[in-house]
């Protein structure tokens, strides 16, 4: 396995390399896995991609280093000390940069002698794949593939000139064609959207969301879905509202500042029982915070956002794969129970690329729960909001039925007139809160990962899935005996494998990327469990395998078993 | 057969929204379409509540959001006649910004503003378009600030059909509304309609001896007198079509999505990706 970086200003074109060279090292069958670590600025500044790459599957980012491409000399001093020893520092020979790992090399020449220094990162990539032994002519179908008219003239020039360069140092294995899928976790969010038959998508342009939105309008026309910038987040959520009452599969997607806007639409959608699906892609708050960066703070915010009491659905997507396959899910429950379903991610999954097996979609659905018969009869009109059993009133589409369907986000009787009868609230409420009952017999439990008989339980929510259980792999592998339970659905909180791990472990961790501990208060609030120990991080940048392992080895030094 | 009935209110004895509730349910009645095939939408206020009192389908949402939620509903199925009835509080105060932007959409969404002039649900406060303060006479609810021109912001924004009526000339009003449901686009109503309780100015004396009719010769297609007009309003007070215009709304525009299959009606299936996923490979 390789961990490559490429660092340099905004602007300088390091994403576009990176987009490169992670689509050749797909054409040879290699697993890889991305992060992505930017400022909240267009050009200037420290950008950097984190690009790992092996035989197996990689659902994490370490910090050792084997190679690095500097556009310039910050980005050598800031990632120098990750670099091992045996590592390479690619970079153009006008850096100030003194280290006997340096390759310097002619690019910023080279790139101004073919007609424009911008293709200084495709002379680099030209180098690097060499440096990797990977066929030229893999890279120029790429290339071929990427640019146009003059720009793919120029980029070819610069990938041959750049391919000449040095000589192979690694030793990668032979072109394999895969059928994964390379894919970042925000476009696998639209495309489970897609696969549980979305209509309409509003939003308002938030980092790290805004991917998303981008994406879908790309589809709109192809896939038949309305897709709206609107002016602000309580537009997108009342938009969608409105979409949705009128039978649409409706999304809308934000980060915690625009959230914060569609709160009271989520209260809406709770009492008015509007089906809807809300995308959270978390950074670090509060109020702008860092725009660009990853956190997990936003998780009893969105648990408890809204005043009033009604039954809510919230998943932490955990990797790629889940990214696509809760998002479609969450569609079908939404309408399933008519209660608004939060999806929580963050900067680092959403922006991370990473290879997945290609998304089953045999086992999709797009069905509406919707029932658009005529109504029962006339003595009996229909009635949006009858009280029954299980909580479920039936749910028409105005105009897709001689019956006329009435909402309210005032309390309302069972037809949807305003209420202020003290028995008609109660019975509201309840039947409301009723859903749950069934809700929670729909939950996907954590899924134990590690060793059986563990003594050690980590416990962890969404993107930190890989980093923890790559973590616990290392670990075990020294006759240590880890275990964690990563929660994806995660309020209401399953608790049955956790109730049965945390009566077996000794000591139980919590791993989260926010300042208090949200998971941990959440457990202990549902079930009377505590954690023992927290490993806590809310720098903007998400814990590495190696960090949560220091941090781990601290724990073990202080209480030896 | 009048289809559309109306129900029992909650208003005042007296209110101006009587008027615009009987008028409203005589043009549906002429509109040969069926309460189902009707969309009522209301945000929060006393206006807001006219959806609940006529047999259509309803949509009672969020305070200042009924216009994002009635864009919503129209895009999602073309189909439906969506008709808003709110208040100048909930339209041109909390949902200010959605006024706006509405406008610069264009759907094909009919925008009934009860306008008294006042906040009537919380009982009394200045709402954007009431008076402005005279430092002579204490008046409770007049505005410190510059009122609120919503005909002329609507102008200015883009909007493709301006019309004031009043609750006092209810045959002129009806004309106005069904022109205004039948416009194709967005089209704003701003009725002026007393608030007998309280708003103790702008009552139905204080309109009937201000309003004056836009006459035959009125233009409603030239854009730069309809701005002129709709910055008078004190002495005289014209009521009328302002402003109408046949630009392609929101939905003419994007012809591929937008065809005679309402969105909600276009076939899915989760294998459609199928095609887009190749690209990932």
């Amino acid at each position: 396995m390789y961990n490559i970086l490429l660092g340099g200003a905004a602007g300088d074109g390091i994403e576009t390399m990176s987009s490169l060279f992670e689509k050749t090292l797909k054409q040879y069958g290699y697993h890889i896995f991305t992060m992505r670590d930017f400022m909240s600025r267009v050009r200037g500044g420290h950008n950097f991609t984190q690009l790992r790459f092996g035989q197996n599957p990689i659902f994490a980012h370490r910090d050792d280093l084997d190679g690095l491409f500097a556009i310039d000399e910050t980005t050598y001093e800031a990632h120098r000390k990750n670099l091992k020893s045996e590592g390479f520092i690619l970079c153009d020979q006008s850096l100030n940069i003194n280290d006997p790992r340096c390759i310097k090399l002619p690019l910023q020449d080279i790139a101004k002698k073919i007609g424009n220094p911008k293709t200084i990162t495709t002379v680099a990539l030209g180098s690097l794949l060499k440096l990797f032994h990977f066929s030229l002519d893999d890279a120029i179908e790429i290339i071929i593939n990427n640019f146009s008219g003059k720009h793919q003239e120029l980029n070819l020039d610069a990938l041959k000139i750049g391919y000449t360069l040095v000589n192979s140092r690694y030793l990668t294995k032979s072109k394999k064609k895969s059928t994964d899928l390379l894919i970042s976790g925000n476009t696998a969010i639209s495309l489970g959207a897609l696969a549980g038959g979305l209509n309409f998508y509003s939003a308002y342009p938030m980092s790290p969301s805004t991917s998303i939105l981008l994406y879908l309008a790309t589809q709109s026309n192809s896939k038949k879905l309305v897709v709206e910038q609107s002016e602000d987040e309580i537009s997108a959520i009342n938009m969608a509202l409105g979409a949705s009452y009128a039978g649409a599969k409706a999304m809308v997607g934000t980060s915690g500042g625009g959230f914060s806007l569609m709160v009271e639409g989520l209260g809406f959608s709770g009492i008015a029982e509007l089906p809807i699906v809300i995308v959270d892609i978390q950074r670090p708050g509060p109020a702008t915070g860092l725009p660009t960066r990853t956190e997990q703070s936003d998780l009893k915010f969105v648990i408890s956002a809204s005043q009033g009491e009604f039954p809510r659905m919230v998943i932490a997507l955990k990797d790629h794969a889940d990214c696509f396959y809760q998002t479609a899910r969450a569609f079908s429950l939404a309408e399933k129970y008519q209660i608004p379903i939060i999806l929580l991610s963050d900067q680092y999954l959403g922006d991370a690329t990473a290879t997945i097996p290609c998304f089953d979609t045999i086992h999709q659905s797009t069905n509406k729960n919707i029932n658009t018969d005529p109504p029962i009869s006339n003595d009996l009109p229909y009635q949006r909001y009858q009280l029954t059993l299980n909580g479920i009133s039936p749910n028409k589409i105005p105009g897709k039925t001689q019956s006329l369907v009435r909402i309210d986000s005032d309390e309302h009787d069972e037809f949807g007139q305003i209420t202020e009868s003290a028995t008609l609230r109660t019975q509201m409420v309840d039947k409301r809160m009723r859903k749950l009952k069934n809700l929670k017999l729909e939950l996907i439990e954590p899924e134990f990962f590690g060793h059986p008989n563990c003594t050690t339980l980590l416990l962890g929510f969404g993107s930190t899935n890989g980093i923890i259980k790559e973590a616990v792999t290392l670990l075990n592998k020294h006759c240590d005996t880890y275990g964690c339970l990563i929660f994806s659905d995660i309020y209401p909180l399953p608790q049955q494998q956790l109730i049965h791990y945390a009566n077996q472990c000794q000591s139980i961790i919590n791993v989260e990327q926010n300042a208090t501990g949200q998971l941990a208060a959440l457990i202990r609030e549902s079930t009377l469990i505590s954690c023992d120990y927290s490993i806590l991080k809310y720098d903007g940048r998400q814990l590495s395998v190696d960090e949560l392992l220091l941090k781990l080895n601290y724990f073990k030094e202080r209480n030896p078993s | 057969m009048n289809q559309f009935t109306t129900s029992e209110t909650a208003w005042c004895p007296g209110c101006g929204n009587y008027a615009i509730l009987e008028t409203l349910t005589q043009v549906l009645n002429n509109l040969n379409r069926s309460p189902h095939e009707i969309v009522l939408v209301g945000g929060i206020g006393q206006a807001a509540k006219t959806n609940q009192y006529i047999s259509a389908n309803g949509f009672s949402g969020l305070h200042g959001r009924a216009l994002p939620a009635a864009t919503g509903i129209k895009l999602a199925n073309q189909a439906l006649t969506v008709i808003i009835n709110t208040g100048d509080g909930d339209s041109y105060g909390e949902g200010g910004n959605h006024f706006i932007h509405t406008i610069r959409r264009n759907v094909d969404i009919t925008h009934l503003v009860h306008d008294n002039q006042i906040y009537g649900l919380t009982k009394g406060q200045p709402s954007p378009t009431s008076d402005p303060c005279d430092l002579n006479h204490i008046t409770p609810a007049c505005n410190q600030s510059v009122p609120f021109n919503p005909l002329l912001m609507a102008i200015a924004a883009g909007a493709t059909f301006v019309a004031r009526g009043f609750t006092g000339e209810k045959e002129h009003l009806k004309e106005i509304i069904q022109a205004a449901i039948l416009h194709k686009g967005y089209a704003l109503v701003d009725i002026l309609q007393p608030c007998i309780s309280f708003n103790k100015v702008n009552t139905y004396a204080y309109y009937k001896n201000r309003i004056q009719f836009l006459d035959q010769s009125y233009d409603p297609h030239n854009k730069m007198l309809a701005l002129e007009k709709s910055m008078i309003f004190g002495e005289t007070i014209p009521i009328g079509i302002f402003y109408e215009d046949n630009p392609l709304t929101y939905c003419e525009k994007k012809p591929q999505l937008f065809d005679s299959v309402p969105i909600i009606d276009k076939h899915h299936s989760p294998q459609d990706i199928e095609k887009l996923l190749e690209s990932f490979k």
